[in-house]
């Protein structure tokens, strides 16, 4: 797990039970992904009602934490607090195994080394009490 | 009940300047509303209904009561959301005069619509909660659809890159445009990156302005100074994520443009105009695709044989766009200004012959993540 910057200046979700398992999870290593016990199906970002048959007796599940880059953009201009200090930094979506996609970052390589297809797993940056999902390429 | 001829736009007034400390919001609306109504030879006390996202706020700034009154507001595109509300409540009888106005001083108070980001410390957790902690920014949400597209058809930063190219020579003929100097696709392709794969010179301006436009029934419309352009079909729709699993190379053009073409009955080939939201150069290429002037992959090559000039398949953004003419933020308003200037034979210096087709597509949010497409289809003839 990456370490926290001191202090941390980037955005953070308000914790609210209905989303607080995803970036919590973490804390236990534990990648976690809404899933829908009627339809079969994950899904995200998540929330309480199924949108596929929007019934509420969805349950979190823990994910393989593997998946492979469906889209990503290096950015080398941000202004913001804790991100100017961090570009250039790839934003990705990643289809993950279980069929739903994430927006991420891609960490613990070079940018330039990132492609479409590229396979992924799991990692964390702590923040406060939050652990963030980001994901960096599969050791072979 | 289709809206099919039922309604025009009588009055255009676009705001010249593009960097105005002097201006509100509000006064940009207010000064354009008066201007559009002089254009279509109307007067304050004919309006009977308002359209803007600051509607409420601008009803008592020009003291007007309206009957109908609509603060949509889906970005960028919700000038065209506006047309097809007002054409509906034209054609029903709810309103007669309706003035349609956007203003915005982005320039004066330098705020980074494009690069920014947020800098709140906690964000909404649905949906920002799960977007902003990764750092996105406006260019990197359209940058992750031109990565995908690149790699799903082989698009390349030339073909983007003519985009901008073909604009900057509208915006050439375009005496309030702000960048008025011919550029090769080697400048664009050599301009910066601000999230790869777009460069500097495959993003929009940030400038002041703003305008507004008069919409009344055909029937009044064929009194009035100018030629009326009537609305022949709408179509609105949003795109979002949904479950996790969106294709990011279809966009809310693909359903909005579905409505408009089937109500107006009109052929893609006989369109004379495209006005295409320009808030970067992947916006115009998924727009050409999704509205289903060309197959989807088929974008890239179309555009680099410079059919977006005059002499092209399908002249777009005649005006400069908001590659090179202006952006204040939501750029919408700005193709129908366009659309109508064409279809009168108003457009010095850049003007299509006998043009009597335009279809104006505004694209608003973020074309990665949720996005609204409002798609309207006009002509000088039913």
């Amino acid at each position: 797990m990456a370490t926290e910057q001191q202090p941390y200046r980037k955005p953070l979700p308000e914790l609210h039970p209905e989303i607080a398992p995803y970036y919590t999870g973490g804390l236990r290593a534990e990648l976690m992904i809404k899933f829908c016990p009627n339809c079969n199906i994950s899904f995200h970002y998540p929330r309480t009602v199924c949108p596929e048959c929007l019934k509420s007796d969805t349950v979190w599940r823990r994910a393989s934490g593997k998946g492979t880059v469906y889209s990503y953009t290096i950015t080398y201009q941000n202004l913001s607090p804790g991100f100017r200090e961090e570009v250039p930094y790839v934003l990705a979506l990643v289809d993950l195994a279980e069929g739903v996609r994430v927006m991420t970052n891609i960490i613990d390589c070079d940018p330039k080394d990132v492609s479409v297809g590229m396979p992924v797993e799991v990692t964390w940056e702590r923040a406060e009490e939050l652990a963030i999902p980001k994901f960096r390429p599969q050791k072979s | 009940m289709s809206i099919r001829g039922k309604a025009a736009i009588v009055g255009i007034h676009e705001y010249e300047s593009r960097f105005d400390p002097q201006a509100s919001e509000l006064s940009i609306q207010a000064d354009s509303i008066s201007r559009a109504l002089d254009d279509a030879g109307l007067t304050k006390d004919d309006v009977d209904a308002m359209y803007s996202h600051s509607g409420f706020l601008l009803a008592e700034y020009l003291n007007i009561f309206p009957d109908n009154i609509d603060t949509t507001q889906v970005g960028g595109g919700s000038y065209e959301f506006h047309i097809a509300h007002a054409a509906a409540a034209i054609a029903a009888g709810q309103c007669e005069v309706a003035v349609i106005s956007y203003g915005s001083t982005a320039r004066t108070a330098q705020r980074a619509i494009g690069t920014g980001g947020t800098a709140t410390r906690r964000v909404p957790f649905h949906p920002e909660g799960f977007e902003a902690p990764y750092g996105t920014t406006t260019v990197g949400i359209y940058g992750l659809v031109a990565r995908r597209h690149m790699h799903e058809f082989g698009t390349t930063s030339e073909q983007l890159a003519a985009i901008s190219v073909s604009t900057r020579q509208h915006a050439m003929t375009n005496p309030f445009a702000v960048m008025r100097d011919e550029i090769t696709v080697a400048d664009v392709i050599n301009s910066r990156v601000v999230s790869d794969p777009l460069h500097l010179l495959d993003c929009c301006l940030v400038t002041d302005g703003g305008g507004a436009f008069v919409m009344t029934s055909a029937e009044r419309a064929k009194s009035l100074k100018k030629k009326p352009v009537f609305v022949l079909g709408a179509g609105q729709a949003v795109a979002h994520p949904g479950m996790g699993t969106r294709d990011l190379t279809t966009i809310a053009a693909a359903q909005s443009s579905k409505k408009a073409f089937a109500e107006s009955g009109v052929k893609h080939k006989d369109v004379d105009l495209l006005m295409a939201y320009d808030s970067f150069t992947i916006t115009v290429l998924t727009t050409i695709e999704n509205l289903g002037f060309v197959k989807k992959g088929e974008g890239g090559p179309f555009v680099a044989e410079g059919n977006l000039t005059l002499k092209g398949k399908l002249p777009t953004n005649t005006d400069g766009g908001g590659l090179s003419s202006n952006h204040p933020g939501q750029r919408g308003i700005f193709l129908v200004f366009e659309s109508v200037r064409q279809l009168r034979g108003e457009r010095d210096g850049n003007q299509i012959k006998n043009a009597k087709v335009a279809v104006a597509h505004g694209t608003g949010g973020g074309l990665s993540v949720r996005h609204s497409g409002g798609t309207v289809v006009l002509s000088t003839e039913v």
